[in-house]
C-alpha cells in the first residue's frame, strides 16, 4: 500500500520542474519533504492529486493510476496553498460540503478543532485571515481520514502558538488513526523531530531519500583551533566550514573516527545537514 | 525538558525517564507515558519515543502489560544505581580531572573542593 511515483517529468515550457523523479511514500510512515523555494516541492505533489498533469512518468495510489481515476484520488487529501471552496461559502457550510464529498470526513472533529484553534465556523471563507486561512485548510486535512495526506508548506502564515498547536494536533492524529503523511517544508528545524524519513529534493531532482537519523548520523561536525582542525580534515569530505577568529567548525560527511586530542565533535541537526549539502550542491 | 542540539533525542528521553525513575517521579510498579504522550508533548515521531522507551525494556527497567502500557519494574530504581556508579568514572570524574589539569589544580586542592561541594550541597 503506497503511492508510487516512477520516473516522473514536468516541463513547463523549457522550464523542467521535475527530472526523472522516482519515489514512493508510504508505510503509514511520515514523510518530509524538503526543499529550498522553487525545488519542485509542490509540483510534485500537484501531480500526486492529478491537479497537474505530468509530461512523463507515471503516479499510482495502491497499485492504481492517480490519473482521472476517482478511487485512487479519494485516498489521497492534498493541503495546498489554494482552498478548494467556493470563496462564498461559510466555513460551517464547507465542513458540510466536505463530509458530502469523503466519506470519512469527520465533521465534529473538525468542529472542535475550529473550537480548539479560535477559528469562527459562521464567517464566509474569503472574509478570513491568511492565517485563519491556513488553519481552515489544514482543519479540513485533519478531519478528512485519507489513508495519504500530503501538507505543503502547513504552517505558512500561522503564529507560533498556531504552528506549535497544529504539531502537536497532527501527531495526535497520527497516533490515533496512522496514516501516510508527507510534509513539504522548507522551515526544516520545525518539523525535524516530526519526520521519520527525508526527501530532499533540489532542481526538480531527488538527491536524498531515506530516513532522517541515516542522514543526520552521515555527517559529524568539529571545531576547534583552525590548525589542529585543518590536519584532522585532510583527506576527508568536508561539507562545510567556517572560521570565527582561530576558531574553526566543519561539517563532515562520513562517521566520525578517533579526534585528535584539542577538538571538539558534535553531532548535526537535520536543518544543518541541509544547509551543508545545498551549499556543497551550489559550489558544483 | 528540553532535548540539547547535538545527542540523539531518543537517548535523551531514555536518560530523562531514567532520571524519573532516580527520583522517584515514576516509582516501581507505576505506569510511565505512553509514546504518544512523548511523542504529542515533544512533538517528535512515535517512533522515535518508542527507539528511547525500548532502550529501557531492553534492560529490564520497563516492562509492557499487553494493552494497558509500560510500567517501572520491580528493582530498577537499584538496579539504575549500580549502573550509573559504574559509568560514574568515566561519566564524571574523568572530565572532573581533565578540567582541574586544564586549571592546573592539583589532587589535594580538588580533593578539598569537592569535601567543600559535599558541605555545600543537600
Amino acid at each position: 500500500m503506497s503511492i508510487e511515483i516512477k520516473n516522473i517529468t514536468k516541463c513547463f515550457g523549457d522550464v523542467c520542474a521535475l527530472d526523472d523523479v522516482t519515489l514512493s511514500f508510504g508505510g503509514e510512515k511520515i514523510y518530509g519533504l524538503l526543499g529550498n523555494n522553487g525545488a519542485g516541492k509542490s509540483t510534485l505533489l500537484g501531480i500526486l492529486t492529478d491537479l497537474l498533469h505530468p509530461t512523463g512518468g507515471t503516479v499510482t495510489v495502491d497499485g492504481e493510476a492517480v490519473s482521472n481515476n476517482d478511487t485512487a484520488l479519494g485516498k489521497v487529501f492534498l493541503v495546498a496553498e489554494q482552498n478548494l471552496f467556493p470563496e462564498d461559502m461559510s466555513v460551517k457550510k464547507a465542513f458540510g460540503a466536505a463530509q458530502i464529498f469523503s466519506a470519512a470526513f469527520d465533521r465534529a472533529y473538525a468542529e472542535k478543532l475550529a473550537a480548539k484553534f479560535g477559528l469562527n465556523t459562521k464567517k464566509k471563507i474569503k472574509s478570513l485571515s491568511t492565517g485563519y486561512a491556513s488553519i481552515f485548510r489544514l482543519i479540513i486535512g485533519l478531519s478528512v481520514n485519507t489513508p495519504y495526506l500530503l501538507l505543503d508548506e502547513p504552517v505558512l502564515g500561522l503564529d507560533a502558538q498556531h504552528r506549535d498547536m497544529f504539531y502537536r494536533l497532527l501527531l495526535e492524529k497520527y497516533a490515533e488513526k496512522p496514516c501516510t503523511i508527507v510534509i513539504s517544508t522548507h522551515l526544516i528545524a520545525e518539523a525535524a523531530e516530526l519526520i521519520e524519513h527525508a526527501v530532499i529534493i533540489r532542481d526538480g531532482r531527488i538527491i536524498r531519500d531515506c530516513p532522517s537519523s541515516e542522514l543526520t548520523a552521515s555527517a559529524y561536525s568539529v571545531s576547534g583551533p583552525a590548525g589542529l582542525v585543518d590536519s584532522y580534515l585532510e583527506g576527508k569530505h568536508i561539507l562545510t566550514s567556517n572560521t570565527l577568529g582561530g576558531l574553526k567548525t566543519a561539517c563532515v560527511q562520513g562517521q566520525s573516527d578517533a579526534l585528535p586530542a584539542g577538538l571538539e565533535f558534535s553531532g548535526v541537526k537535520l536543518q544543518d545537514y541541509f544547509i551543508s549539502l545545498m551549499e556543497e550542491e551550489d559550489r558544483k | 525538558m528540553t532535548f540539547q542540539e547535538e545527542r540523539p533525542i531518543f537517548l535523551q528521553l531514555a536518560e530523562q525517564l531514567e532520571d524519573g525513575i532516580l527520583s522517584g517521579a515514576y516509582p516501581e510498579g507505576s505506569q510511565v507515558p505512553s509514546i504518544t504522550e512523548y511523542s504529542v508533548t515533544y512533538k517528535i515521531n512515535p517512533a522515535t519515543a518508542l527507539k528511547g522507551i525500548n532502550l529501557l525494556v531492553d534492560t529490564g527497567l520497563l516492562y509492557k502489560k499487553r494493552g494497558l502500557g509500560m510500567f517501572v519494574a520491580e528493582g530498577a530504581k537499584e538496579k539504575l544505581k549500580a549502573g550509573r556508579r559504574e559509568k560514574f568514572l568515566a561519566d564524571y570524574i574523568e572530565k572532573l580531572v581533565r578540567e582541574a589539569k586544564n586549571l592546573g589544580l592539583g589532587a589535594s586542592e580538588l580533593s578539598e573542593m569537592i569535601k567543600r561541594g559535599f558541605e555545600d550541597v543537600d
